[in-house]
């Protein structure tokens, strides 16, 4: 990572403006778009945008073909080109062609994307952002910070600023007078361009229709003023059929801004008159800039299922606290990320890509249904076969799937800190965990690895199995997490064996884009786990679930190890989380809770895998309650701890302020004790608390079940 | 048709625009002509009311109505819009899902008159409410008309700071009138 890349989040993170912005943002969001979304059945509208923009991603050609004879036909002129540098100089040759002087634009990131404004203005042309926000951050020469809200990171003090300084002196930080202000400038603007630009949010093929979404009105000014309109219409914005619409249009508002409808929605299928009776001249500038190229590519084509709506930005943990600039200069987040990628190049996606802790969140929002994580990983993986993998992460890795060479080195390091060890915490590791440490304790690393103790737990006789799977945590630094996974299935007449050929589920390899020691390490753990005959495959680590049950596959098929396929379909089948197997065996009478305990409160977080990849949220609230205990639900419940495996390792800076959040919240839920179902949470939360000083114990659901049951 | 009507005016206040019923034309223009007076329209430049041609205009006496209302004119041209306080426009459809109304808006005169004057008196009548967007969108035709527009609420931004603010580029105001019957004098 560069120093500039960390100079950049450090800077994010140090603007209390932009950090507490897009925090409170991020809060309302999550309330407002469900309000918004009330009465609408979103799986419903979002599986029919991704269908049907899913449809006209394969079939770029034909749709742009249909929608430039349907404009064409009623008079608008099309060009289509792959070719930034030929949108740029088609639109300033028909600016000087006309003798236009000034531009007025209303939002379009297709013209960032090509850097149009500088071409145009180097030619000698002023161009005006009309947008409020865009025109803001125009003035102040800066870039957007989110790609709905260009401006969210300045206050009204410094809006006034720009304006004094930049447009007329004397302007005062009155949010309703800025506005005002805008207006009356802008509005000459618009009434002296030559010249209007737009994008386009959607392109219907079978009319020939430009559909255009704003707020403020700027877009229906630009296509009505100026005698010349010119729209930037990104290829993937076409859809096939008119009635296509509706569903974008549903849910485009909603997921963007929270509004049912936005102010103006303006379709254009054509020029219309200008003021003088003139017929306009509409030109509309199809871009490819690598859009086809991305349809081709079985992985990414699902990007172009895009609608623009940023609410991945809106529900990223990471996002609400670096904000956009941080990503560069056009597309911001998660989808950000992987447009970047393609729009400009592979390796400009390299740090950034980086910022992605996995969590899942934007993949519950995406209007598109864009598995953005995925392809986030997918991108890594690129990175890394073309960069190569480095050597320290070679060396890492080696140590990492060895698993006792792996304990032994956690032990001694944990050992050579022995003095300041203190409730089974170290203060200070040392060697290549030891970032860590600024603001989370680490574990103990136990004395004998669970793999080791196995045999010495005593167990009844049973003719039913179940293989545990414990992971790197529970079996080097949460023993008594296995032993009270296999204390609760003893109960349920299961006996539960450790196969030892059992290594690491390869998630941080997989992470890091290292999908060939991910692929070894999946390989190794299904020959030990079907080695033993079992009924069951349990793990009390949501993240080595999520490998066992999903991963495995994805990696074989990304490498196209399709030989692989079967064995690994074998096991996934078998695989099972901790509390999603113990909530089957209660409903079906085979464990059974004491009567009558009453345990008082806990409060319950989700772990980011378990709740958005394994859709298990449920179950262990409804496992905690029948045991006894009164749930107190925290404030954002399902919202990432800050761990994201080796995330913790490689961005601290941003770990650690999500992990604050957590922190506050699980404070503000009053219970004196928090529950999970994931051991990396575990140690990063009961970490935290440690440092913290606050006194409230942190338990994986097993260790709190285990005893309640008769 | 009452109860979308009333879906309609809970949905449009929702989005700050104003909602008013009346049974005949003559009523709404009782109330157009005396809006136009409260809200001061006369002949200085800035303080105009433009009028687009539309159904409800048949049969009035433009001359008298200009007579009446001194400022307010019939001739949307782009000087007259700009130094309008108010633009007149009647509107083709409107969808109670979400408080919004639909126009063919590709005669000019209808653009001006709903984008550059503060305040925007918007005509429906009663029976061209329809429920949802699904309706709509079996009615407009796109290929037969090279500009619609969706109107909902005034023109509003929350780009500094978030906070709400209405009336940017677009009308400040977005009053709404509905009428039952068009067609009859009183």
């Amino acid at each position: 990572m560069r120093k500039e890349f960390r100079d950049s989040i450090q800077t994010a993170l140090n603007n209390p403006n932009l950090t507490g912005a897009l925090g409170r943002f991020s809060e309302a969001y999550r309330i407002s778009r469900a309000k918004a979304y009330e009465g609408i059945d979103f799986e419903a509208v979002r599986a029919k945008i991704a269908e049907r923009k899913g449809y006209a991603a394969s079939h770029l050609d034909e749709l742009a073909d249909r929608f430039t004879e349907q404009i064409e036909a009623r008079g608008a002129k099309v060009f289509r080109t792959d070719d930034p540098a030929k949108v740029r100089d088609y639109i300033l040759n028909l600016a000087q062609q006309n003798g236009v002087k000034t531009i007025v634009k209303s939002k379009s990131m297709a013209s960032e994307e090509i850097h149009l404004n500088k071409h145009l203005e180097k030619a000698g042309i002023e161009v005006r952002e009309t947008d409020l926000g865009e025109w803001i951050v125009q003035l102040a020469g800066q870039t957007p910070s989110h790609m709905v809200m260009p401006a969210i990171h300045m206050t009204k003090e410094e809006v006034a600023d720009v304006f004094s300084d930049k447009v007329e002196q004397g302007q005062a930080p009155d949010i309703p007078k800025l506005v005002k202000f805008a207006r009356g400038k802008l509005r000459d603007k618009f009434l002296s361009a030559e010249m209007g630009i737009t994008g386009a949010n959607i392109a219907v093929a079978e009319t020939g229709t430009l559909v255009i979404v704003t707020n403020e009105g700027n877009a229906r000014l630009v296509t009505t003023l100026p005698k010349i309109h010119v729209a930037i219409v990104g290829i993937e914005k076409l859809v096939t059929e008119f009635s296509d619409v509706v569903p974008i249009l549903t849910a485009l508002p909603r997921s963007a801004t929270a509004q049912l409808l936005t102010s103006y929605v303006t379709m254009i299928s054509g020029p219309v008159p200008n003021t003088d009776g003139s017929p306009k001249q509409l030109h509309v500038v199809l871009m490819d800039n690598r859009r086809s190229e991305m349809s081709r590519d079985p992985k990414f084509k699902q990007a172009l299922q895009c609608i623009r709506c940023a609410s991945c930005l809106n529900v990223c943990p990471v996002f609400r606290l670096v904000g956009g600039h941080v990503f560069g200069k056009v597309y911001t987040g998660g989808i950000g990320t992987i447009l970047t990628a393609w729009f400009d190049a592979l390796k400009a996606s390299d740090e950034i890509q980086s910022l992605c802790i996995q969590c899942g969140n934007c993949t519950q929002v995406c209007p598109g249904k864009i598995d953005i994580p995925g392809l986030i990983l997918e991108l890594r993986r690129r990175i890394a076969v073309e960069k190569g993998q480095p050597l320290a992460q070679k060396a890492i890795f080696k140590v990492v799937n060895n698993r006792r060479l792996f304990h032994s080195m956690l032990r001694t390091a944990s050992l050579a800190q022995k003095p300041l060890k203190k409730d089974g915490f170290i203060r200070h590791l040392p060697f290549f965990l030891s970032e860590l440490t600024e603001f989370r304790s680490l574990p103990a690393i136990a004395e004998t690895p669970l793999r080791d103790k196995f045999a010495k737990i005593e167990q009844p006789k049973c003719a039913e199995k179940a293989a545990f799977y414990s992971g790197c945590l529970i079996d080097f630094a949460y023993p008594e997490m296995g032993e009270s996974v296999v204390k609760t299935l003893n109960k349920a007449g299961i006996e539960v064996v450790f196969p030892e050929g059992q290594t690491c589920c390869g998630a941080p390899a997989r992470f890091s884009g290292a999908y060939e020691v991910a692929a070894q390490n999946a390989k190794d753990n299904i020959d030990a786990l079907l080695s033993e005959d079992v009924q069951y495959v349990v793990s009390a680590c949501p993240t080595c679930t999520v490998a066992l049950k999903h991963d495995f596959i994805a990696t074989f098929e990304s490498l196209g190890k399709t030989e692989a396929l079967p064995r690994a379909r074998e096991l996934a089948a078998k695989v099972t989380d901790f509390s999603s197997l113990v909530k089957k065996l209660v409903d079906e009478g085979r464990l059974t809770f004491k009567e009558g305990r009453q345990l008082g409160k806990v409060t319950y977080h989700d772990s980011c895998h378990l709740k958005r990849t394994l859709n298990v949220s449920e179950q262990p609230r409804e496992l905690l309650t029948k045991a006894g205990f009164e749930i107190s639900e925290m404030y954002e419940a399902d919202m990432c701890c800050g761990m994201g495996g080796s995330y913790t390792l490689k961005l601290p800076e941003i770990s650690a302020p999500i992990l604050e959040r957590k922190l506050k919240n699980i404070k503000d839920a009053g219970a004196p004790l928090v529950a999970m179902d994931c051991p990396g949470c575990v140690m990063q939360i009961r970490g935290g608390l440690d440092k913290d000083g606050a006194p409230i114990n942190v338990r994986h659901t097993a260790q709190l079940l285990t005893d309640e049951l008769e | 048709m009452q109860a979308l009507f009333d879906q309609f005016k809970l949905r449009a206040e929702a989005v700050s625009a104003e909602v008013h019923r009346f049974p005949y034309k003559a009523a709404a223009l009782e109330f157009i002509l005396g809006y136009l007076q409260q809200a001061e329209v006369n002949n200085s430049p800035g303080a105009y009311a433009v009028w687009a041609d539309c159904p409800f205009l048949r049969g009035l006496s433009r001359s008298q109505l200009a007579a009446q209302i001194p400022g307010l004119t019939f001739e949307v041209t782009r000087e007259n819009a700009a130094a309008a306080k108010v633009g007149i426009s009647q509107l083709d459809w409107a969808m109670v899902s979400t408080g919004s109304l639909i126009q063919d808006a590709a005669p000019v005169e209808r653009r001006l008159a709903s984008t550059l004057p503060n305040i925007h008196i918007a005509i429906v009548e009663t029976n061209c409410l329809l429920a949802d967007m699904p309706a709509v969108f079996s009615k407009i035709r796109p290929e037969q008309t090279n500009y619609i527009s969706f109107i909902t609420g005034p023109s509003r931004t929350a780009d500094i700071e978030r906070v709400l603010t209405i009336g940017v580029h677009g009308p400040e105001k977005l009053i709404v009138v509905f009428v039952d019957e068009m067609a009859g004098v009183n």
